[in-house]
């Protein structure tokens, strides 16, 4: 009955909000907004090399945003410059030189299906190699839990207690690396930060444990999949985009709620 | 380096951005010694704390730990994000997973226990620092290292907070490494007073320290004792009721007699 092709989206979509739901909690936990923009933004450079190359674009995505990621953990203790400036002068430089060096291939390249997200055109294949990722960074994210939110609450401590902070920091980078390489097909390069920050912004509130907040994220994250490709499927609406505006009118919704309440 | 010496740091120097930040100081902590660190703000006291608890780097001179020691560490503060909920019993947990009577001792020595359920990020600075102290605690440490713990704890409490950390010395017998930027409230408690300013002003018993010509320089420039109080105070002015003032006095003439 159902299309094979809102199938597989619904699933890459599914598979992604779950993930980034626990990720995005670092995210905001730690102020790293910026930073998962950042990645995003040097994925569309991952996109370029691989079309130059001719090689398979995930890898090209996934190592584009992995080296981005081992720069900034090096720059990080340079003080000359604020990490938001760094941070700014690499995504911006890494979008424009993506652009030039796509300009130089031959392919008619759509820009667009990367930068919103081309949820509808995913293939068995595109399947695999979410759920690959998505399968890959859930076990690391669960068997370093404990050490990510001990960095979390504050790094020096962490140090004394004898944890090895650089790595557990790094590790962190390289799974929002990964997730923002795997969800790049769902929404977007410009859109992929909001799934990993709206959806915690909205469990927030309803939370009192860390976990219970990267749970409800997730189911958030889900939710607005849901609503995003049935939008996407009823008036036609580019499914990426419908995701982040469910998610928002989600936000608003417990924002709202909760004014009401305290009033 | 003995038995008994915890930490043996020899000769440190720190330099940043061709900015010298500490100027040749040694430091020894025994096992069971209060060891205070005093001095005026930027004088260096957090940075070489940081350099014993190996967090940075000296540019010269080393730092020798007793081997396999436990460390209980008390940062400055801790910022907690409101993004974050997080229980001060989970955040406890989270040190050696710790489990709960090991939580509840620990909240209990430092006059927390209804704390337990409290979320991190709502807890006042006081009630913060207890939880910290906690924390340090449940390691079962060898050495407390205790950055500023009254900062932002009002005055009756600062009295009873380092009543507290005299009475954790005994009780588990741990040295301490205390930074502080007065002197008068942790006398009682301190064994060696290290007064800092980029280089060490004076040090040895609280008592002669109070009375060296270069502590008095440091702090009490405009001559009388009580204004070196107050000047001291500074940051904590809206606190500062007429009780302290009077412990001050007495605790002084204790030590002229």
């Amino acid at each position: 009955m159902m299309a094979d092709f809102i199938l597989r989206a619904l699933i890459a979509g599914l598979l992604v909000a779950a993930i980034a739901g626990p990720l995005g909690c670092f995210v905001v936990w730690r102020r790293m907004s910026y930073f998962g923009d950042t990645l995003a933004h040097s994925a569309l450079f991952g996109v370029a090399i691989g079309l130059l190359l001719d090689v398979s674009l995930e890898l090209t995505v996934v190592l584009a945003c992995l080296v981005l990621a081992v720069l900034l953990v090096l720059m990080e203790n340079r003080r000359e410059l604020s990490s938001d400036t760094i941070l700014g002068i690499l995504a911006h430089s890494s979008l424009a030189l993506g652009l030039v060096i796509i300009s130089f291939t031959d392919n008619q390249v759509n820009l667009m299906a990367y930068l919103f997200g081309d949820l509808l055109t995913v293939s068995s294949n595109n399947l695999i190699w979410i759920g690959a990722v998505v399968i890959l960074v859930l076990g690391i994210l669960i068997a370093n839990w404990n050490k990510l939110l001990t960095i979390t609450l504050h790094e020096e401590l962490a140090k004394v207690e004898g944890l090895n902070v650089t790595r557990v920091r790094l590790l962190l980078m390289l799974l929002i690396a990964l997730i923002v390489a795997a969800s790049m097909k769902v929404v977007g390069i410009l859109l992929i930060t909001s799934m990993l920050i709206i959806p915690p912004a909205c469990a927030r509130r309803f939370s009192r444990t860390p976990e219970s907040m990267a749970t409800l994220a997730s189911i958030i994250g889900c939710i607005s999949v849901c609503g995003g490709i049935s939008a996407s499927w009823f008036w036609d609406t580019p499914p990426g985009p419908s995701i982040v505006v469910t998610a928002s009118l989600l936000f608003l919704v417990t924002r709202f709620g909760g004014l009401r309440k305290t009033a | 380096m003995d038995n008994q010496t915890l930490i043996n740091a020899d000769n440190i120097s720190l330099e940043i951005d061709q900015r010298q930040i500490l100027n040749n100081i040694s430091l020894q902590i025994n096992a069971e010694q209060i060891v205070t660190l005093i001095g005026p703000n930027g004088a260096g006291k957090t940075s070489l704390v940081k350099i014993a608890l190996g967090l940075i780097k000296p540019t010269t001179g080393s730092v020798e730990t007793k081997k396999g020691l436990r460390i209980g560490y008390m940062p400055q503060r801790l910022h907690i994000d409101q993004s974050m909920p997080v229980s001060v019993e989970r955040f406890l947990k989270l040190a050696v997973n710790a489990n709960n009577s090991e939580i509840n001792n620990a909240l209990g020595e430092v006059g927390a226990d209804s704390l337990h359920h409290s979320q991190l990020f709502s807890l006042s600075g006081g009630e913060l620092q207890r939880v910290l102290l906690a924390r340090a605690l449940i390691q079962e440490p060898q050495l407390l290292v205790l950055d500023e713990p009254a900062q932002g704890v009002d005055v009756n409490g600062q009295a009873e907070l380092y009543r507290l950390i005299s009475d954790i010395r005994n009780r588990h017998q741990c040295g301490i490494l205390l930074v502080s930027h007065d002197l008068h409230l942790v006398m009682s408690a301190t064994d060696e007073v290290i007064c800092l300013n980029q280089h060490v002003c004076c040090h040895g018993h609280p008592e002669q320290v109070s009375n060296d010509p270069a502590y008095l320089e440091l702090f009490g420039k405009k001559d009388a004792e009580t204004l070196a109080v107050y000047t001291h105070h500074h940051n904590h002015s809206h606190d500062l009721a007429g009780g302290i003032v009077d412990k001050e006095g007495k605790s002084r003439s204790d030590h002229d007699g």
